[in-house]
């Protein structure tokens, strides 16, 4: 799949990758096996029809193709971008044995493109109402998921979003780059157009308690994401110039700051930036200071690049454009300057041991090792848990550890209270965009179950 | 869409805002903020609530013109609508009976009290007002919060209204006027603040402040409202804003609160609180 030019691109915010012109993806779809037991189908979590999809690719009716994909997954050209194909459905292709499998997400990600040219999305034929109303909290990809399912099956629908614009992280914390937020909005006004009603501004735990929203609404669904900032506790984190990664791509990407002052929220253009963490966050956070004019970028991470839970993709593009990667690092103390701005960073080195708990090895600081860089602007990466304000004001809501909400039932998302659901980084901390969706329509499936006692079945 | 009720400057640079946000106005408690946004390109700006309608659905806030969109946001009229309000946000003010409470307000805190007033005389405190400008011209709701309150006291700078001065004066103030009270809550800017905190501590009172950090969200999801209270991190838009004046970590604060001013006053050539009531330049 064509990309802009390394060197190019650092300069701007627009999309990184381009996609396959219609010969291409024809091209690459002629490629599938079309397998009578297609293991790509079983890696995907909402379990689209991919050979399906394929097939109507390689015939040339791509709108075929967009309605076989839209039966399972309301935001395909969100999930072509950003899924971790390689660990899903593409893992899972047979030719993978030979080192080439299917670029299953670009071929997605073709038909969401294409169909977005043809002009408006029409909505599918309004389902007969059923006379019940679902709440859904946090207009991320969950919630999305939720409410697509159960407005396609009659329910009507109030998606509540706190923040001013909806998609949840995929609006504040993916960049443009990696997700234009044109392709954000029209999926939700596609999602609108199922008759959903979205209600921004709207903090559920604080403009409204979840118990409030349960005297007019048959079941709530809880998508909050995991929306509290993880920071390393460490000294010095309390200086200007250290941001969380929330804090420095939400001024970026919901908020604009890159285009201050045209628009009003300022951004930071730090000549020297040091990331924590080694996931998407990270590379993100990472490319977005040098999209800004950074003259350095440093990931600091503390295992070695095997271990990066990022993907492969996005570190690839990190380091084509320059990013430095600083493995086996592990920052011990942030130093100011006499105004209180961040001027050093102290690190150890760290060296591999024993695998832990997660299969990765270990890493175990080296004595003495201290070193310092020099920096102008550091961004913690390093992780989120969900936001307590849903938790603290619904009581007999279980929460775990790490604040999480406790579902009994992973393939139902039912909470500890009764009508309450919950799915994606709300209950499992951060993690995929899809994974999101699978938890949502999960829920929904288990919501229109028990709001109707009908055995399970897929929507139309 | 919120429609604009009233936006009315009422002293240089303080302006009065009404909106119609009736889902905000149903939660609503003293000390409690909203964010709005004045159009699509502007900033989130938190406002401590100051007075509410729950019959008509509106809320009222007090907001000084300061950066880019507090601009945009002084040049709208009633009628007009912002894109966005959203609240309440922050915990609301503790209102127990604690016997006497002295309410210090200076600059957009004088708005920010009037409603913690009522709610601490309905809770039978004894309520004392102590309000503070540079001078006598740039006070405002002195005659809303006598209705609520058993006394006001009067600073200004230049001493054309009440005791000359400022609250670095708050201990002599407090004798001459025979106010012993049980707590000290305050409202204004961060530098009256601090001051109100330093005069109180020796005394022991117990000091609440309402902290007024950079704020983005306004649901604890970016932290850049975080501060030092007690030695710990804590995110003023969900942990607090109040906090123990005496617990807080006034020179991080200060250093914090400062690392954007270049860019919100720059485009505007303006600088500090612009009534100078906070003494501070």
């Amino acid at each position: 799949m064509p990309k802009q030019e390394p060197f190019e691109r650092v300069r701007n915010f627009d999309e990184v990758a381009l996609g396959y012109p219609a010969e291409a993806a024809r091209e690459e779809a002629a490629r599938c096996l079309d397998c009578k037991k297609p293991g790509c189908r079983g890696g995907c979590p909402v379990g689209i029809d991919i050979p399906g999809f394929i097939r109507h690719i390689v015939e040339g009716d791509f709108a075929a193709g967009i309605r076989t994909i839209k039966q399972t997954n309301a935001l395909p050209a969100v999930c072509g971008r950003v899924c971790p194909q390689e660990e899903q459905c593409e893992a899972g292709c047979i030719l993978g044995k030979k080192g080439d499998t299917i670029a299953i997400g670009r071929l997605e990600r073709f038909l969401a493109d294409w169909e977005a040219r043809q002009g408006p999305i029409e909505p599918p034929p309004a389902a007969a109402a059923i006379g019940m109303s679902v709440a859904i909290v946090g207009s991320g990809p969950a919630g999305i998921t939720v409410a697509a399912d159960l407005a396609l099956r009659g329910y009507r629908i109030t998606m509540f979003e706190a923040l001013h614009e909806a998609g949840g992280v995929l609006t504040y914390g993916i960049p443009e780059f990696r997700l234009p937020k044109s392709i954000v909005r029209r999926e939700v006004e596609y999602v609108q157009s199922l008759g959903v009603e979205l209600r921004l501004d709207y903090i559920v735990g604080k403009t409204r308690t979840i118990d409030r929203l349960l005297e007019s609404f048959d079941a709530v669904f809880v998508g909050a994401g995991a929306g509290l900032p993880w920071f390393l506790d460490i000294p010095g984190e309390n200086l200007n110039g250290v941001y969380s990664a929330n804090e420095f791509l939400t001024r970026c990407n919901l908020m604009r700051g890159y285009r201050f002052p045209a628009y009003d929220t300022p951004l930071k253009r730090a000549a020297r930036v040091a990331v924590f963490g080694g996931g998407n966050v990270a590379m993100d956070s990472a490319r977005t200071s040098l999209r800004l004019g950074a003259e350095e970028v440093h990931i600091v991470y503390r295992r070695g690049r095997e271990e990066l839970p990022a993907r492969l993709e996005e570190v690839e593009n990190a380091e084509e454009e320059g990013v430095i990667f600083d493995y086996l690092t592990l920052p011990v103390r942030l130093i100011g300057d006499q105004h209180g701005w961040l001027h050093e960073l102290e690190c150890l080195r760290m060296e591999l041991g024993e695998p832990d708990d997660s299969g990765r090895r270990r890493p175990v600081p080296v004595e003495g090792s201290e070193f310092r860089l020099r920096m102008d602007a550091s961004i913690c990466a390093i992780g989120n848990s969900p936001n307590p304000l849903i938790p603290m004001t619904t009581p007999g809501l279980e929460t775990g550890r790490r604040g999480n909400i406790v579902v009994a039932d992973e393939s139902t998302g039912l909470t500890s209270r009764e009508r309450v659901w919950a799915g994606g980084d709300v209950v499992t901390g951060a993690a995929t965009v899809i994974s999101a969706m699978g938890a949502g329509r999960a829920a929904a499936q288990s919501i229109h179950q028990t709001l109707t006692g009908e055995p399970p079945h897929e929507p139309d | 869409m919120f429609r604009i009720v009233e936006r009315r400057m009422i002293v240089p640079n303080l302006h009065v805002l009404t909106v119609e946000a009736p889902d905000v106005v149903e939660g609503v408690r003293p000390g409690n903020f909203v964010i709005l946004r004045p159009d699509e390109q502007g900033e989130r700006i938190p406002l401590t609530v100051a007075d509410w309608d729950a019959r008509a659905g509106t809320v009222t806030s007090v907001f000084m013109q300061v950066g880019a969109s507090t601009t945009k946001l002084a040049r709208l009229k009633a009628g007009d609508h912002i894109p966005d309000y959203a609240g309440p946000l922050g915990n609301p003010t503790e209102i127990a009976p604690f016997g006497t409470v002295l309410l210090i307000g200076g600059c957009y805190g004088i708005a920010c009290i009037y409603p913690i007033a009522r709610a601490l005389r309905d809770a039978g405190n004894r309520v004392i007002a102590l309000i503070e400008a540079r001078s006598s011209y740039l006070l405002f709701w002195e005659e809303h919060l006598n209705r609520v309150v058993d006394r006001t006291i009067v600073i200004t700078r230049d001493g054309s209204r009440g005791h000359k001065g400022h609250v670095t004066r708050l201990a002599e103030i407090l004798e001459k006027e025979d106010v012993r009270p049980d707590r000290v809550i305050a409202y204004g800017c961060t530098y009256q603040m601090f001051e109100v905190a330093r005069q109180t501590e020796p005394l022991g009172i117990t000091t609440i402040v309402s902290m007024n950090p950079i704020m983005i969200d306004g649901t604890g999801m970016c932290g850049v409202c975080r501060l030092s209270v007690g030695g710990e991190t804590k995110f003023a838009c969900v942990d607090g804003p109040e906090f123990d004046a005496h617990e807080v970590d006034w020179e991080e604060f200060f250093t914090r609160r400062e690392s954007y001013k270049p860019e919100e006053v720059e485009p505007l050539r303006r600088s500090g609180c612009g009534s100078g009531a906070c003494g501070r330049h």
